[in-house]
Order: C-alpha cells, then structure tokens, then sequence
C-alpha cells in the first residue's frame, strides 16, 4: 500500500500538564514533536506557572482559558485528566495526538525510536477492517495484505477515526492487577496494528492515542468522574468511559478502531497499593456497564457523532442513570459536551 | 490474572498430529525434536497404491483412500478427494482429545532470537489456556507470560472461556488468494508478531488449516472440511468453510478462538494460476457465504455441537442452496459427516487405530496392515 503523507497542518498534540516543570519531557520528545503544533492544557489545580523548553510551537491553556471560553457549571468538567479535552475543543486541525506527561519515546525491536505521530497518523489515514477479521492484522501496512478468504467486498474497509497505541515499561493496569504484580512490567513490544471488530467493545486507555476530530471529536468526552478521582490513571475511568462510547458510535457509524503500535515507554509514578482504595468505584460500576453498553441500540436517524452521543446519553439517563448518580451526571455531560462542541464550531466557522 | 511459569505439559498421550499428504513426508525429519513423542495420522490424498515413506522412529498410522471408503462406506462420500480437505478424516478417526494439523510443506520457524519455534507446544499453551471473546484486551492474550488484562477490563470476564481452536500463522509465504498471489509473487511475510488474541465474539475469520489446533472433544464434530478437489466445482476454501461454521458455533456454545502465535515457515508456494480456477467460485461464493453466516443464529435448543452442526446444514440448504446446487450436496454431506462422526465415535471410547512404527516385526511398505486400522 502506498506511504501516508504527514501534513504537519493537519495534527495537533495535546498534553496535559500535571507538573509545572515539562522540559524533561518536551525535551525526550522534541525529536518528534518539534515540527507539530501543541496544545498544552495546565490541570486547573496546577498554581503555579508551566515551564517549557524553547523551539516548540505551542499554545498553553490555563484553568482562566477555561473558565473564559465555558460557563462556569462546565468547567468543573475538565479537572483532572479530563482537562485535555479541552485541547480537542479548542483545536481546529483534523488529527489529535495526545499522551499522559509520564510518557516518553519507547523504542522497537530494532532499537529504533517509535515515531509516534507517524504511526498514529498511519493508522488515522488508512482503512480499518471492523467487518471480517484479518489474521495477519492491518492488511494495509507493508509487507503485508487480506488473506485467502477475506471477502473482496469488505477489502477497501472504513475510514479509521481512533487510533489506540500501547505502553512499554508500567502497562495500563488496574490497581488490583499491579498491586498484585507491582514487578510486572511490559517488555513484550508487540509489533502490530489490528482493527477491533465491530461490535467487540474495549477498554479505551488515554494515555496514548490519536484520533479524527472532525469526525469523532463530539464522542470523545470528559463525562464520567468518579468520586474519589484522583491524579494517577488507577484512579480514574474517564478514558475507559470515552472509549465505550466512542466504540458504539464508530460500530453505528461504520467507522473503525486500531489498536496496537505505535508504543510509548510509560514511566513509574504513584502508588497501585494507595490507589486501590479508590478505584473500587469504578471497578464495580464496568460490571454492569458492559452489559449496558452491549445491548445498547442507536436509531438509523443517528447519522452523526453529535446525534449518536446525545442518543446514548438519553438512553443511559433513562437506563443505568436512574440507579447510579454518577452516571447520570456522566450522561449529563455527554449533553453538555456535544453542545459546547457545537458552540465552539459554530465560532470558528462564524 | 495470569499464572506463574510452569512447564508446558506434553499431552503426549492426549494429542493427534493429522498430516495430509500426497507426496512425502520428508518435512518430518525437521519437526523430528517436537513431533517424534505425539501419535501421527497420516491420511494419504490421491492415488492409494503410492506408497508414502513415513521417517522412522514415528508412531503412525495411515488411511488412504481405499481405507476411507472401507471405514465410512457410502458415507466416504462426504470426504473429498485430491484436496487436502481429506484430512478431517483423520479427525473423526482420531481417539484424542486435542489434535493439531499441519501441511506438509510447512517446516519449524525461527523466532526473532533465531530460536527454534515448537509450534505444537504453542499451540498447547494456547488451548489449555482460556480464552477472552466477550471484552477485547488490549494487551493481547492476558494469560500469557508477561502480560494481564489491563484497565477497565471488567473482572467478571477475567476467567475467559475453554479455548476450542488454536490458529497458528506462517512466516515466509503468506496465504494469500490467487488474485494476491499474482499481484504481489514475491511478498513474503517477515513480519513476527509476538501476540496471541482471541476473535471477539460474533466476528467471522479466515480460517487457514496449515497450521491449527483444536480440542477435538469440544469442537471436533464441527470440523469439517467440506466437499472440495475432484468432482467438485471448488477448492481452497475447506478451512474457510470450516472456519466459519466453527466460529458460529463456538459463539454460539460460548467457547473461545485464538489466532496469533506459533508461526511456522511455510516453504512451498502453489501455482497461482491453478489456485485461481480452484478458488474462482469461492471469491463470488463468499460474498453470498459471508452474510450467511455473519447472520446465522442457532436456537437456544441447540446445546451440543452436532445439533448446532445439524441445524446449520439446514439453513446452509435453505438459504445457500439458492446461490448454487453445491450447496445443497455439501449441506447433505454436512449432515453425513455428522452421521459418520458418530457412528465411528459413539459415546464408549475405542482404542486408536493399529499403531505403526518401524520396527522389526512390522514389513515398513506393508499395505496388508493397514487393514486392521480401526473399528472393530
């Protein structure tokens, strides 16, 4: 398959700032990033002031940014993690890239640095395959293709929207799991990229992804905060949320879903044994989510991301919201995302 | 979460190698370290009074065609001949309860560390661990070394199901369709994707029978090969036809598909231009096929997988029949495959077939021993 063309003017980075000081990390990434624009978002609780490097192009967001562009009873939807979405609402480029700022370039089997961006922007511009499973993986990267009795209908795919990369070192587990295990760590650089099928729903993890705004920017929300949210991935399901909803909409929408390479190499940080404690929370309400979530139907009017979300955020306010409050706020928020979303478009194009 | 390294067991005792042949059986000597403990069933394609050479020192034993038609009677009509589908005979006359096939062509893969890669102890691993169809890891196999299920993966799921089939893959020549194999002639796959996954739930695959594995004693009857090669208008497509009725069937029993890890080295490529008159109806069939059983749905009644196997043959002639007459004899031969299954496969287990080896005692080119193979 012929080679994608990166089009610097067509991505954005978002980062969310937890540290004030991120030159380390601008720095680790500078050759990969240098040439792109960025979006740093500050986490609203953050004081003091960001500390970058020089020769980056970037545009710094601040808690004042926020409480600027939104009404007030908003903005408590982009504390925490959830403060880069506010970076994919206030971007105007087609593509986000967006990582945790514990993150750093990992590095493949030939030890060669993993060029994020190319890899996700690879992903974002070639076909995914959510209605027949390829086993040998993305048919469209080189050096490889559809096998022997993958329907020749089916073999120019769907227009791929979200791209999930993976971690090398400190995996995306869960409390329990590395609490359990806090030796384990992931050194197995798998290389490949698969679309997940269609109707198969996954856990979408925010630490490394990439994806079409324009397409799928209105499914990619800060709706569920659990209440004792914290600021390490083990005390959050913001992500994992996100991802549930984005999948119905791609499954609805014939879109589709990579996961795979590109990798990132995930530092240590916190404590799995402290944030046990607060994770439970969330732990328990997946239980009843993936049900919820599978059974869940859009009507064929639902043509666009928009309209998928404030469907779903109607059917789950009447549905699971009624028994679990934090669901309805999350369902609340879907609203209130798609209309921001809305207001912020209706701008730009004004 | 995943369990410490312990050691693979052998299942030596609990495992058939089902090879397909019409040649040699040269390639056996390369899989010699893995192969030689495992019993063999050779099933010999093509004209019966070729003698094949088996390397010494493995226990086997062999069905040529004379011997299918002996075994099954009118029912050897369900097994095809000069294909390589013929290799579910071995299947149904196996008295294991895992079997792994391999084509002969297929020889031992090195890993990126230029290790020898022992597939079938791969392939173990893979089906007596369980499987995860319902939730996708994004992390691949959770039960592997290494690895787990990550974040958000609900913990009700974690157990996973019994795996039914392992589906290895193949370094060098990929296997790929006619049309593919014209276009790109020289592509080969180099490519070692260290992951093992399950195929979620309610999504069809292509299922490539060079290189598979499968608990026998929960998916065996399903695993039929179709009506392919000589008199039929269609080749290249037995494992695919197989694939899709087991999928539909482990979906339905609630029973789990790995695909991933072991390669092997696939060393021979066949002619394109002869693939292409085989698999020329299957490249429009599919098209039919693929909705078909995309859509198939089985009653809740159908709780063993020869009624599920039964039914679908039903809807293959209701529905396919339409699509061409084939259809029709292979839902008929679907139904006589399940007939033959059980009949050489009642509840009471038999003994395996006469065992051969090179030995002293047993003439190596004998053919009179082949005789009192099986079912007494």
């Amino acid at each position: 398959m012929s080679q994608v063309t990166i089009d610097r003017n067509e991505v954005d980075i978002v980062i969310a700032a937890f540290h004030s000081d991120l030159t380390s990390f601008f720095e680790e990434w500078r050759p990969i990033f240098s040439q792109f624009h960025l979006i740093i978002v500050q986490d609203p609780d953050l004081k003091e002031e960001l500390k970058t490097p020089k020769g980056f192009d970037f545009d710094v967001y601040t808690k004042s940014d926020i409480d600027k562009l939104v009404s007030s009873s908003n903005a408590s939807m982009f504390s925490g993690y959830s403060c880069r979405y506010f970076g994919y609402l206030v971007s105007k480029r087609k593509y986000i890239i967006s990582i945790d700022d514990d993150c750093t370039p990992a590095k493949d089997n030939n030890g060669d640095v993993v060029d994020i961006v190319t890899q996700h922007i690879t992903n974002l511009k070639t076909p995914a395959t959510p209605l027949f499973f390829n086993t040998l993986y993305d048919p469209y990267r080189k050096g490889s293709d559809f096998v022997r009795g993958y329907p020749f209908s089916l073999r120019s795919g769907v227009p791929c929207v979200l791209s999930c990369g993976l971690w090398l070192n400190l995996a995306d587990y869960d409390a329990p799991t590395q609490s359990l295990k806090p030796e384990l760590r992931n050194s197995r650089y798998v290389d490949t990229v698969l679309t997940v099928p269609k109707n198969s729903l996954m856990p979408m993890s925010g630490i490394n992804i990439a994806f079409d705004r324009e397409t799928v920017g209105p499914a990619i929300m800060p709706a569920l905060k659990l209440a004792q949210e914290g600021k390490v991935r083990w005390e959050t399901m913001e992500d994992i949320w996100c991802g549930l909803v984005v999948k119905l909409v791609c499954d609805h929408l014939q879109l589709g879903v990579k996961t795979g390479i590109p990798y990132v190499w995930r530092n240590e940080r916190g404590s799995a044994i402290d944030s046990l404690k607060k994770e439970w929370q969330g732990v328990k309400l997946m239980e009843e989510l993936i049900p919820f979530f599978q059974t869940l139907k859009l009507s064929q009017d639902a043509v666009t991301a928009e309209a998928c979300v404030t469907e779903m955020a109607a059917a789950i306010k009447k549905g699971m919201g009624r028994s679990h409050p934090e669901l309805a706020n999350a369902a609340d928020n879907m609203v209130r995302w798609v209309e921001i979303w809305k207001e912020v478009e209706s701008r730009v194009l004004a | 979460m995943a369990s410490p390294v312990t050691p693979t067991p052998l299942l030596k005792d609990e495992l058939d190698i089902v090879i397909p042949t019409i040649r040699n059986l040269d390639f056996l000597e390369m899989w010699r370290p893995f192969f030689q403990q495992y019993h063999l069933i050779i099933v010999q394609d093509g004209d019966p009074s070729k003698v094949i050479k088996v390397p010494q020192g493995f226990d086997y034993e062999l069905y040529n065609r004379n011997d299918i038609n002996r075994i099954l009677g009118p029912k050897a009509s369900c097994i095809s001949f000069k294909d390589s589908a013929c290799r579910c005979f071995g299947y149904m006359v196996s008295k294991k309860k895992y079997i792994f096939t391999i084509d002969d062509d297929c020889f031992v893969a090195k890993d990126p560390s230029g290790n020898d890669i022992n597939a079938l102890e791969q392939h173990i691993k893979n089906l007596l661990s369980p499987s995860t169809p319902f939730f996708f890891n994004t992390l691949y196999d959770p039960y592997r070394e290494g690895t787990d299920f990550v974040r958000g993966y609900p913990f009700s799921l974690r157990e996973g199901v019994p795996t039914a089939v392992s589906h290895g893959l193949w370094l060098n020549i990929p296997d790929y369709d006619a049309p593919t194999q014209l276009v790109k002639p020289r592509e080969r796959n180099t490519r070692f994707v260290d992951a093992v996954l399950t195929i979620p739930k309610g999504t069809l695959f292509p299922m490539c029978g060079m290189n598979l594995a499968f608990d026998r004693e929960l998916i065996g009857p399903a695993m039929y090969f179709g009506l392919m090669g000589d008199g039929q208008p269609i080749g290249r497509y037995d494992d695919m036809w197989a694939g899709w009725c087991i999928k539909v069937i482990c979906d339905h029993l609630g029973w789990g598909v790995k695909t991933g890890l072991p390669y092997i080295w696939h060393s021979k490529a066949s002619n394109p231009f002869v693939n292409l008159k085989k698999e020329y109806k299957g490249i429009y069939w599919q098209e039919e096929l693929i909705p078909f059983f995309q859509a198939a749905v089985l009653p809740k009644e159908c709780t063993t997988v020869q009624s599920c196997y039964k039914e679908l043959s039903k809807q293959v002639k209701a529905k396919l029949g339409k699509v061409d007459d084939y259809f029709i004899k292979l839902a008929d031969a679907m139904v006589t495959w399940i007939d033959a299954w059980d009949e050489l496969n009642p509840s009471g287990q038999l003994p395996n077939g006469k065992s051969r080896s090179h030995s002293a005692s047993v003439p190596a080119a004998a053919k009179a021993t082949n005789s009192d193979s099986i079912v007494e």
